[in-house]
Parts: C-alpha cells; sequence; structure tokens
C-alpha cells in the first residue's frame, strides 16, 4: 500500500506554524473602520442614556445596557476576531454556540436555583424582595 | 527576627517559627523520614551525575511523550501520599471507639481527610488522565507533538508546582480543616483564619493554570493535527472521550478559578461575597464550585472509558461494538454532565421542583453510560478474547462500576438522598465509581501502553499480584461503609461511642491493608519489569496486536513519532493497513521539523511555586518580587526564536535502518 506516498512533504508535527486560514473573514482596513464606529456609537448610546437619565427606572436602563452590551460583543467578535459562521471550518461557530449554551444553563440554573432556597430556606426575606418598590 | 518585630513581619509576613509543626510527634516523624528520603534520592543523582541529564532530556523537554511520562511519574507519587493519608484515616477509625481517642488529634485529621481529598482528584487523577492524554493522542492521530508544545512543557511544572505547594503545608504551617471543596463559611477567614485554606486556594490556583492551558493544547490537537484522512468520526475512540473530556476542561475550570478567586477576595480582602453579611451568600459558593466539581467527575472518567474501549477491541481482536453509539454517548455525558450539579446538594432546600428536576437528568446520565457497558461485553460476546492484564482490569471495572453506579441512581433519587447525603453510603459510592473506574482504568492503561512507552511488557506475575490485592481490598475496604452508610454513620468522624460499628470499620481497614499491598506490588512489579527488561522486551511495537496507530511506531517511538504521516482510511487504521498488508516505507527520508527544548516553564513554574508561597503567608515583598519576575521571564521567553529545529534525514534513515534491524530479528 502507498499510503505516504503524498503526504510526506508538509504536513508535520507543527501546523501552528504555517497556519492557512481556512475561510477566515477577510481582514482589511474598512472593516476595522466600521467595527470602530459601530463599536463607538454602541457605547456613546448607553451613556448617554445613563447620563440624560432617559428611562424612568434604573432597572430599565440596566436592561437596555445590557442589551447594547450584548451586540457589542457580536460587533467585536465580527470585526475585530473576524468570526464568521465558516471560519476554521465551522469550530468557531460550535465552539460560540456551546459556550453560549453552557453560560445559560450557569446563569439561569443559579438564579433558579438560588431563587428556591431564598424562596424555602428565607421566607422572610423573600416577603421584604417583594415588597421592595 | 525578635529585634525587628515590624521589619520581620513585613518580610516574612505570617510565617514564624511557630509555622514548623516540631510540636506533633507524627508530623515530625514523617519530616525526618521524608527529609532523608530526599537527601538520599538527590544525593544519587548527584552521585551519578544525572542533573544534566534529568535536566536536558526530561525538565526541559517538550516532547509530548515525555511529558506524559513526567504527568504519571508525579501521579503515582502522589497516589503514594494520597493513600498515606487514607490508611491512617482508616486506621484512626478502626480504632477511635468509646474511651480510645485513636492516635489521630482532630485538628491534624481534619486536615488529613482534607488533604486525601484534594490531591487524590487534583493530583493523581488528574496527572494520570492528562499524563495518558499527552503520551497516546498525538500518537492516535498520527501526529509528531501537541499543538503547543512549550505550553504542555508549562502545563506539567505548573500542576506540579501545585503539588508541591499541598506537599509543603505538611511541614511549614498546616493544610485546609474543611473537606475537599472548603465549603464558607467553614473555609472563611473567620472560622479558619490560618493559613489552610490559603495553601488550599493558591495550591489549585497555580495547578488550575496547568490543567486548562493543557486542556486547550489537546483540544487543538485533536481538532487540527489529525493525519490526512482520519475524519472525526474514525478518530479512535480513546481520542474522541479525550476530546470531550478536554472540552469539558475548558468549559468548566474558569468556574473553579472564578470560585476561588472569589472565595479569596472574601478572605484576603474582606469582601462578603460568602459570608453572612452584607448580601453575601455562602450557598452561592456551593451552588458554583459543583458547576465545576461535577464536569470534573466526568473528566476524570471519560478518557478511562476510552481506555477500557481500547483494551476491550483489543483483546477480543474485535472491532469494537456500537462505535457510533460509543461516541455519541461520550457527547451526550460531556453536555449533560453539566446539567446535574445540584444533586450533590439536594438536601440545601431549593425544594421539590429544582430537586426533581436535577435527580432527572442524574438518572438520565446513567442511560449513555450503560449503553457504554453494553457495548464493551458485545465486543467480548463471541470474541477470542485472551485475559492480559490490561483485560483483567477492565472486566474488574465493569463489575465494580455497574456496582457503584447503581448505588449512585439509588443516591439521585432525592428523598432517598434526604437520609444517605453526607454519610458513608456517600463516600462508599463515589469510591466505587472513581476507584473502580479512574484507577482501574488507570492501572489498564499502565499495563496495556507501558511497552510502547519504555519499549518493554510490565511482569504479569507481580501484576497479577497486585490485581487481586486491589480488587479484593477495595470490596473489603468499602462494602463496609455502604452498610455504616445505611445505618447512618455520617462521613468525616474521627471518634465514634457506639462499640458495635467498630467490627465494619476494622475490616474496611483490613481492606486498606490488602490495598497497601496491592501498591506495594505494583511498584515491585516496576522494579521486576525493569531487571527483567530483555525477557520482557517488545521489538515488534505492537505487542498485543493492536488496532490503531500508536503500535505502527516502534516501542519506545522515535522522537517524531512518525517518519512519514500515516494516510487513514478507517476507525482502526493500523488494524486495517496490516490486513492490508502494509510495508514500512524504508527510503526517502526527508527532516523533520521538531520543536527545541525550552527551560523557561519549569522556571516560571519554580516562581509561580514561590509567588503562592508569599501570598499564603502573606509576605507582600516577596509576591511583589515573584509577581514582577513572573512577568519578566514569561516576556523574555517570547523573544526566543530558536525555538525549533530539524532532525536531518540522515538521522532519521539511521533510526530507522536500526528498527528494520531490529524487526528482522524478530522474525
Amino acid at each position: 500500500m502507498s499510503a505516504h506516498a503524498d503526504t510526506h512533504a508538509t504536513h508535520g508535527g507543527h501546523d501552528h506554524d504555517h497556519d492557512h486560514d481556512e475561510g477566515a473573514a477577510h481582514v482589511s482596513f474598512k472593516g476595522y473602520m466600521i467595527g470602530f464606529v459601530l463599536a463607538v456609537i454602541l457605547t456613546a448610546i448607553p451613556f448617554w442614556l445613563v447620563m440624560s437619565g432617559g428611562f424612568k427606572t434604573s432597572s430599565t436602563t440596566a436592561l437596555v445596557v445590557l442589551g447594547f452590551a450584548a451586540v457589542q460583543i457580536v460587533v467585536h467578535m465580527v470585526y475585530f476576531l473576524h468570526m464568521n459562521t465558516k471560519s476554521e471550518g465551522g469550530w468557531n461557530m460550535l465552539a460560540l454556540i456551546f459556550t453560549a449554551v453552557l453560560v445559560l444553563i450557569t446563569l439561569s440554573g443559579s438564579i433558579w436555583v438560588m431563587y428556591h432556597l431564598n424562596h424555602n430556606m428565607m421566607p422572610a426575606l423573600m416577603q421584604d424582595v417583594r415588597n421592595l418598590p | 527576627m525578635s529585634d525587628h518585630p515590624d521589619l520581620a513581619k513585613l518580610i516574612f509576613g505570617r510565617l514564624t517559627w511557630e509555622a514548623i509543626p516540631l510540636h506533633e510527634p507524627i508530623l515530625l516523624y514523617t519530616f525526618i523520614a521524608v527529609a532523608l528520603g530526599g537527601i538520599a534520592v538527590l544525593g544519587a543523582i548527584t552521585y551519578f551525575r544525572l542533573w544534566g541529564y534529568l535536566w536536558r532530556e526530561w525538565f526541559t523537554s517538550i516532547d509530548h511523550k515525555k511529558i506524559g511520562i513526567m504527568y504519571m511519574v508525579l501521579g503515582l507519587v502522589m497516589l503514594l501520599r494520597g493513600f498515606a493519608d487514607a490508611i491512617m484515616m482508616r486506621l484512626q477509625q478502626a480504632v477511635a471507639f468509646g474511651d480510645s481517642a485513636g492516635y489521630l488529634p482532630p485538628h491534624h485529621y481534619d486536615q488529613i481527610f482534607t488533604a486525601h481529598g484534594v490531591i487524590m482528584i487534583f493530583f493523581v487523577a488528574m496527572p494520570i488522565v492528562t499524563g495518558l492524554m499527552n503520551y497516546i493522542v498525538p500518537l492516535q492521530i498520527g501526529a509528531r507533538d501537541v499543538a503547543f508544545p512549550f505550553l504542555n512543557n508549562f502545563s506539567f511544572w505548573m500542576t506540579t508546582a501545585g503539588a508541591v505547594l499541598v506537599m509543603m503545608s505538611l511541614f511549614v504551617g498546616e493544610f485546609a480543616r474543611t473537606g475537599w471543596l472548603a465549603y464558607p463559611p467553614l473555609s472563611g477567614i473567620a472560622a479558619s483564619p490560618d493559613v489552610g485554606v490559603d495553601y488550599y486556594i493558591w495550591a489549585l490556583q497555580i495547578a488550575g493554570v496547568g490543567t486548562l492551558l493543557s486542556g486547550v493544547n489537546l483540544l487543538v490537537t485533536i481538532i487540527k493535527m489529525r493525519a490526512p484522512g482520519m475524519k472525526l468520526m474514525q478518530m479512535p475512540v480513546f481520542t474522541w472521550t479525550a476530546l470531550c473530556t478536554n472540552v469539558l476542561i475548558v468549559a468548566a475550570f474558569p468556574v473553579l478559578t472564578a470560585v476561588l478567586a472569589l472565595l479569596s477576595l472574601d478572605r484576603y480582602l474582606g469582601f462578603h461575597v460568602f459570608t453572612n453579611e452584607l448580601g453575601g451568600n455562602a450557598m452561592m459558593y456551593v451552588n458554583l464550585i459543583w458547576i465545576w466539581g461535577h464536569p470534573e467527575v466526568y473528566i476524570l472518567i471519560l478518557p478511562m472509558f476510552g481506555v477500557f474501549s481500547e483494551v476491550v477491541s483489543t483483546f477480543s481482536r474485535k472491532r469494537l461494538f456500537g462505535y457510533t453509539s460509543m461516541v455519541y454517548a461520550s457527547i451526550v455525558i460531556t453536555v449533560l454532565a453539566y446539567l446535574v450539579w445540584l444533586h450533590h446538594f439536594f438536601t440545601m432546600g431549593s425544594g421539590a421542583s429544582v430537586n426533581s428536576f436535577f435527580g432527572i437528568t442524574t438518572m438520565i446520565i446513567s442511560i449513555p453510560t450503560g449503553a457504554k457497558i453494553f457495548n464493551w461485553l458485545f465486543t467480548m460476546y463471541r470474541g477470542r478474547i485472551t485475559f492480559e492484564l490490561p483485560m483483567m482490569w477492565t472486566v474488574a471495572f465493569m463489575v465494580t462500576f455497574a456496582i457503584g453506579g447503581m448505588t449512585g441512581v439509588l443516591l439521585a433519587v432525592p428523598p432517598a438522598d434526604f437520609s444517605l447525603h453526607n454519610s458513608l453510603f456517600l463516600i462508599a459510592h463515589f469510591h466505587n465509581v472513581i476507584i473502580g473506574g479512574v484507577l482501574f482504568g488507570a492501572f489498564a492503561a499502565i499495563n496495556f501502553w507501558f511497552p510502547k512507552a519504555f519499549g518493554f511488557k510490565l511482569d504479569p506475575f507481580w501484576g497479577k499480584c497486585s490485581f487481586w490485592l486491589w480488587v479484593v481490598g477495595f470490596y473489603f475496604a468499602f462494602m463496609p461503609l455502604y452498610v455504616l452508610g445505611l445505618m447512618g454513620v455520617t462521613r468525616r468522624l474521627n471518634h465514634f461511642e457506639d462499640p458495635s460499628l467498630q467490627i465494619w470499620f476494622q475490616i474496611a481497614a483490613f481492606g486498606a491493608v490488602l490495598i497497601a499491598l496491592g501498591i506495594a506490588c505494583m511498584l515491585i512489579q516496576f522494579v521486576v519489569s525493569f531487571r527483567r527488561r530483555e525477557a520482557l522486551r517488545d521489538v515488534t511495537g505492537d505487542p498485543w496486536g493492536g488496532r490503531t496507530l500508536e503500535w505502527s511506531t516502534s516501542s519506545p517511538p522515535p522522537a517524531y513519532n512518525f517518519a512519514f504521516t500515516p494516510q487513514v482510511h478507517d476507525s482502526d487504521a493500523w488494524w486495517q493497513m496490516k490486513e492490508h498488508g502494509y510495508r514500512r516505507p524504508l527510503s526517502g527520508f526527508i527532516d523533520v521539523h521538531m520543536p527545541k527544548n525550552t527551560g523557561a516553564g519549569i522556571i516560571l513554574a519554580g516562581i509561580s511555586t514561590v509567588l503562592g508561597f508569599a501570598l499564603i503567608w502573606q509576605m507582600w515583598p516577596l509576591v511583589v518580587l515573584a509577581f514582577v519576575s513572573l512577568l519578566a521571564t514569561a516576556i523574555g521567553h517570547t523573544f526566543n526564536y530558536k525555538r525549533d529545529f530539524y532532525i536531518p534525514a540522515t538521522e532519521v534513515a539511521a533510526v530507522e535502518a536500526a528498527r528494520t534491524e531490529q524487526l528482522a530479528s524478530h522474525v
């Protein structure tokens, strides 16, 4: 069997020395500028919201700011980290989805668990929470 | 020191002569024995002029094979320490009844059970698992090294640095007295003002850096460096389980790092994350640490599932039954590992809805695990089985692990857990799965791959002695704990009033003695095998009739693993190559591009040890000094451009010619 006929040329043990970016996004000045401008806008709006006291309740403001933060994360990933659904043969996307699922499980699970704990073990405390303005 | 108390306090922090336990005879004698042993080892190394050899060939090596072996050595050395703790506890519990207080005061006993758990999980099981993956995975996927060879060396030394800190706590200061997960408020500064918990925190933080980096490293290696033709669904099962394990490591260990960082903020800077004041909540620590802790147990067991898969198919002379279901079972376990953490604290009071969700997810995990057991059984069915040592360990695993799994499902039922939690039933259960699964798997793997790593098989007689003593000893040591647990005896006690319980503890202590003999037989097995290495020599590189690519190389493999990268067409690549009359290429060798050794890893880890020690004792000037030099060394290393070299084609040709000669001499 001629198993090794055509493979011994370059494929050694150290591919990281000569990475070839399979389908990574094209890096350009324009891309960085778009990313930069978007990042500035997405930072300026929450800043303005807080400074001008845009919403009546602070919790609404907090939620809106968090929403902008989430969009900001996506902007960074697309324009600065050059991630898209195809980069690295789809592994980046898979890793991102996996990470998102785990973060979701960890956060929502912890909140769920701790809420029920408080509810069962600290009923007086929960009463206070419910009576908050 | 007494002349300038302020200056001494600035330099030495909390460290005084009081911290050296001269007043505790057990520790003093241990220290003398360790010191004499250490001097003997260091003296022997100096006498035989081995320092240069060790430094050049091992300590600074970034060859994944040598790093893998060093991980295994670390794991086995720490196993001796962890087991010493275990047998001390067993003896204490066997004698401390009624009027007898036993020989261990509570202060010391509490440190021992904490150290036992920490060492066995972090410095025995983790190094052995990482070491196996390090050695086997690149060979199985036809690569010449891991993706980031220097990082690999650095990871190993960081793990060792953590182990060194834990060992130091034995003689300088003390270790935590909190149990192996250091729950607050007990581990908080109010209840544990001394250095024990700080040793715990910094040992785990430093070792955690190593674990996380090696997880990233192996993950990238498996995804990016497979031999041409090896699709994901053609990877050997061990590589698959290694992939799942490293995904778990990368996702779970940052949680541990964060939790321990929060605990150190509480302890060092007066935060109230886990205290009862100012909105802190100790239960959040329990919640968070088990979000890491449950995946951790799958990190340990998944690679062993891979080991058993390789062993079963090799020694049954059959393709593994249900390869695809095996892979999917591993993936399902990987995901479900994140959905069960609350079963470690059902009794904390989350209520019926939360408890039933986590009880059910826990029971669901037993389905893919059960599927794996059936796959192994069906692989054996009508196979031509040879009961070599790895196969014996595998059969012992299947029986023992099934029992442990069933008691696990029992504990997953929340109402049952309310009466069994924190009891010796739980202790028996997790030792049943960790010893029966992880340790038996480690021994199967050591006996299986030892000839690959060193070029000679392990002696079967002493191996069988070790096997029977371990297996029988295990049942003697832990079955009584199930009984005691059902009778309501709780864990971590160092004295008992009810004399009717004593017989069970004595049986358990007898089991621990059998295990001690089993460990002794294993050490004798290594020595005897080394002395009989000519008789046990493996010249073929394929002593068991293996199926995967690591058996296509010589034993031990050359530094470059494969002169030519193999082309893969099948999940049992080497089996398929043999079936098709594969012939080794004998000419046409080219230069091989290899990474160069560097001392940066061991130096960085050494500085990290000093940093950890200084943080524990709060020697702030030394903290700053160590931290700055850590950064300087790390930055300095990035200017090291001499990081690769070529093994010339003539040398490759010479090595391969020697192998051709060796193979010819065998036939």
